[in-house]
């Protein structure tokens, strides 16, 4: 049985923030129904990342909206949204990613779906929270990188460098499904609802909360490493390095002993532990010449069996040819309503020793209008 | 107000990061959380700091993680602190560890053992790379879980090799992915009335937080991700403009959006690329000509022209300039926890809120062992 087997989500959310979240519940059993605008849709459907289409819609809108449902319904059409509201009514959990205002105009915020179904456990994402000089703006990904601060972490010092994924939309929908999930565990002991608010601002801050903290500490802004760079905040070896036939990640060791170990002299003199740290950029400029001398597999052959941690860098294609990888079972096949089947990735979490896969694709748009509207009639 | 996990029972023999992030998170929502700590020196993550950092004998790293916590020091190899242990067990709803594996089950504690004294338990454990496999034994350390997970061909250039995300970003997605996987698991037990293993990796965690580019590269032919040459070039799966531009006297970040309209604000001639497909294909050769003319005015001037024509863009901003503007202000994400000496540290609040309020705690990490004596007599152990 999976834990939320009996849980009803109604999501109007689009992109990847909320979606990504009602994924999440969806795989640990919650039956997630997409609200979509006939005739468009998610507009992710039609946001392709490198051209790519899979039948008919983008990779990404297939990869986030597996295991769910979908209603295609006009929110602004009367007969539309009596439908809508019966579904809201039965929902467990209600969620969305408009801007602030948006759910107020269209009747389906807080105040309205509590006044139907008081113990509802009711989701939203915003940009930048519901006050303030941002409220407006829009909540996109590099945008909020930006603002944040988190472009001055990565690659060496210099310009900014934003983190090559949508990390921040990433963030926020594990931050509301946290949310979602301690109120709905609420809800089975006091039968109580909850509206659950997180915003991408809020999770990209939570994110550098270290960072943030030391900031607050010292009044130091980040210092990358002009080389070698993998921790504004960490001295050498920290980092990723060249070596005869690839990369590999160094991830600690003091200075005299990864010179012994590396038969590298040059490394013997940084006796002092606050070298590796104000130093850095020489040290690691002797480990990076030095390490290019010989291959991947030597250095590691020595430095494993001295508990150094290290490790080969990986492309997915290694990666996935890799039995640590093959013996987690990561990669499942799912197909669609009409016969369309793609490989994706599955849940991290696992439960009772079971993983918790689910062979069900994408929706297309509108593919369960009938079924929902007959289940409703019932 | 009342918080959403308030009640509940949380021993964390977890140390480090991941794991501890995940108490953290419940520890904000509600829940009272106890670290399982060695006596004296308590737990590893107390030693470990960045910028040599050190607040009431442990690491300002330590801190920001295991604020909101209690701390009950135990000699887990010696007989009478196990018992005390056990004894606690059975009154808590969740235990969470992230030893390698072997190492609960040879001090008596594996899950099999944990459910024999509490068949209830919600059972959490963080692995570096699952429990089964050629690398289950290796080191579960951020950098290198980056490293063999194919994260670090995502950002900067094509020509600046691996380049990895510059803070702890596996800890951290495990950890949130830990907070649902418990949750979740207490909430199968108010069903079933019966215990309930949880397992994440930070191996999985970071696969699943490529789960959008994984499945673009599964489904494409196996064609591995290709950066921009172009410096400041924000994601290797997305059409020019998007990325970071040097303005005369700053940054400027420019989201996707219609090019054609984009390259007529910024005053370059991108009409010729009439297909979208272009935009994406021809992206490196866009880019550089953006940047050509995106360097010749003021980060506000663009700012000013780009966001009345309703392009998706912002400046680029540093601590010191965020964290003091109001749009983040306005969010009071920054709170004050009381050491035990009195004096205070400033640090982040939880990311969620509930029912409109913001979710506060002024309890600093403890000492080692802190609570030992007050848990001893709550519960009965001594």
């Amino acid at each position: 049985m999976k834990p939320l087997e009996d849980y009803l989500i109604v999501d109007f959310s689009q992109f990847l923030s909320g979606p990504s979240a009602s994924l999440k519940l969806a795989d640990m059993g919650a039956r997630v129904i997409k609200i979509e605008k006939p005739g468009t849709g998610d507009i992710c459907r039609h946001l392709y990342t490198s051209n790519v289409i899979l039948n008919g819609e983008s990779s990404v809108f297939h990869a986030i909206n597996r295991n769910k449902e979908s209603f295609a319904a006009d929110i602004k059409s009367e007969n539309d949204k009596k439908l809508i509201w019966e579904l809201v009514k039965k929902a467990d959990v209600v969620m969305h990613n408009f801007r602030p205002g948006v759910m107020e105009r269209l009747g389906f915020d807080y105040a309205s779906v509590k006044a139907v179904n008081p113990s509802v456990v009711y989701g939203e994402i915003s940009g930048y929270g519901n006050e303030g000089p941002w409220k407006d703006k829009p909540g996109q990904d590099l945008l909020l990188q930006s603002l944040s601060g988190l472009t001055w972490l990565s690659g060496n010092a210099g310009g900014p460098t934003p983190m090559g994924l949508s990390i921040i939309d990433m963030l926020a929908g594990n931050h509301l499904a946290q949310g979602i999930l301690a109120c709905l565990l609420r809800k089975t002991i006091s039968g109580e609802g909850a509206l659950v608010q997180v915003s991408m601002l809020e999770s990209a801050l939570d994110f550098q909360f270290e960072a943030i903290t030391t900031y607050y500490y010292d009044g130091k802004l980040p210092e990358r490493s002009e080389r070698n760079n993998a921790h504004a905040y960490l001295g050498a070896p920290y980092g990723i390095y060249q070596t005869a036939d690839g990369f590999m990640a160094l991830a600690m060791g003091s200075i005299p002993q990864l010179g012994t170990l590396l038969s590298c002299d040059a490394l013997l003199a940084y006796t002092d532990v606050a070298q590796a740290f104000h130093q850095r950029d020489e040290i690691k400029a002797i480990l990076a010449v030095h390490l290019q001398t010989n291959t991947t597999q030597h250095w590691l052959q020595i430095l494993q069996a001295a508990d150094i941690w290290c490790a080969e860098v990986m492309n997915w294609d290694t990666l996935m040819q890799h039995d640590g990888f093959k013996v987690l079972d990561m990669i499942q096949e799912v197909q669609m309503n009409d016969g369309f089947k793609y490989r994706t990735t599955r849940s991290p979490i696992r439960m009772d020793n079971a993983l918790f896969t689910s062979a069900k694709g994408s929706p297309k748009l509108g593919q369960d209008n009938d079924k929902i509207i007959t289940e409703l009639s019932k | 107000m009342m918080k959403p996990l308030e009640g509940l029972l949380v021993l964390e023999f977890s140390q480090f990061m991941a794991a501890p992030t995940a108490g953290l998170r419940l520890a904000d929502l509600g829940a009272r959380v106890i670290k399982i700590e060695r006596p004296v020196k308590g737990e590893a993550g107390r030693q470990i700091a960045i910028r040599n950092i050190f607040v009431d004998g442990s690491s300002l790293v330590f801190h920001t993680i295991n604020r909101n916590k209690e701390s009950y020091a135990a000699d887990l190899k010696d007989p009478e602190d196990l018992e005390r242990i056990k004894k606690l067990i059975r009154q808590a709803d969740v235990i969470t560890h992230n030893f390698r594996p072997g190492v609960m089950e040879k001090i008596g504690l594996d899950y099999e053992a944990v459910k024999a004294i509490n068949p209830r338990v919600v059972y959490g454990v963080v692995t570096g790379y699952g429990n089964k496999g050629p690398w289950v034994l290796r080191p579960g350390q951020d950098l290198l879980i980056q490293s063999l997970s194919g994260l670090a061909y995502l950002s900067d250039t094509n020509d600046a090799g691996p380049v990895p995300f510059g803070l702890a970003t596996a800890d951290m997605i495990c950890g949130a992915h830990f907070v649902q996987g418990i949750l979740a698991a207490l909430i199968k037990r108010a069903k079933t009335n019966k215990g309930v293993l949880v397992e994440v990796s930070l191996l999985e965690s970071t696969l699943d937080l490529q789960f959008e580019v994984i499945t673009t590269y599964l489904n494409d032919g196996g064609k591995l991700p290709q950066r921009s040459s172009v410096k400041g070039n924000g994601h290797p799966y997305l059409s020019a403009p998007y990325g970071i531009y040097q303005t005369k006297d700053n940054y400027l970040s420019l989201a996707m959006g219609d090019l054609h309209k984009i390259g007529e604000a910024i005053g370059v001639n991108l009409s010729g690329y009439t297909e979208k497909t272009s935009w994406f294909d021809s992206r490196d050769e866009i880019m550089t000509q953006l940047t050509e003319q995106i360097k010749h005015k003021t980060t506000a001037e663009w700012l000013e022209i780009l966001e009345s024509a309703g392009i998706w863009c912002s400046e680029v901003l540093t601590y010191e300039q965020s964290l003091r503007h109001e749009g983040v202000n306005v969010l009071g994400m920054q709170q004050q926890v009381t050491l035990p000496d009195g004096g205070s540290l400033s640090t982040t609040r939880c990311p969620i809120r509930i029912n409109g309020e913001r979710l506060y705690s002024d309890v600093a990490a403890p000492r080692p062992g802190a609570q030992t004596e007050s848990i001893n007599h709550q519960f009965d152990l001594a």
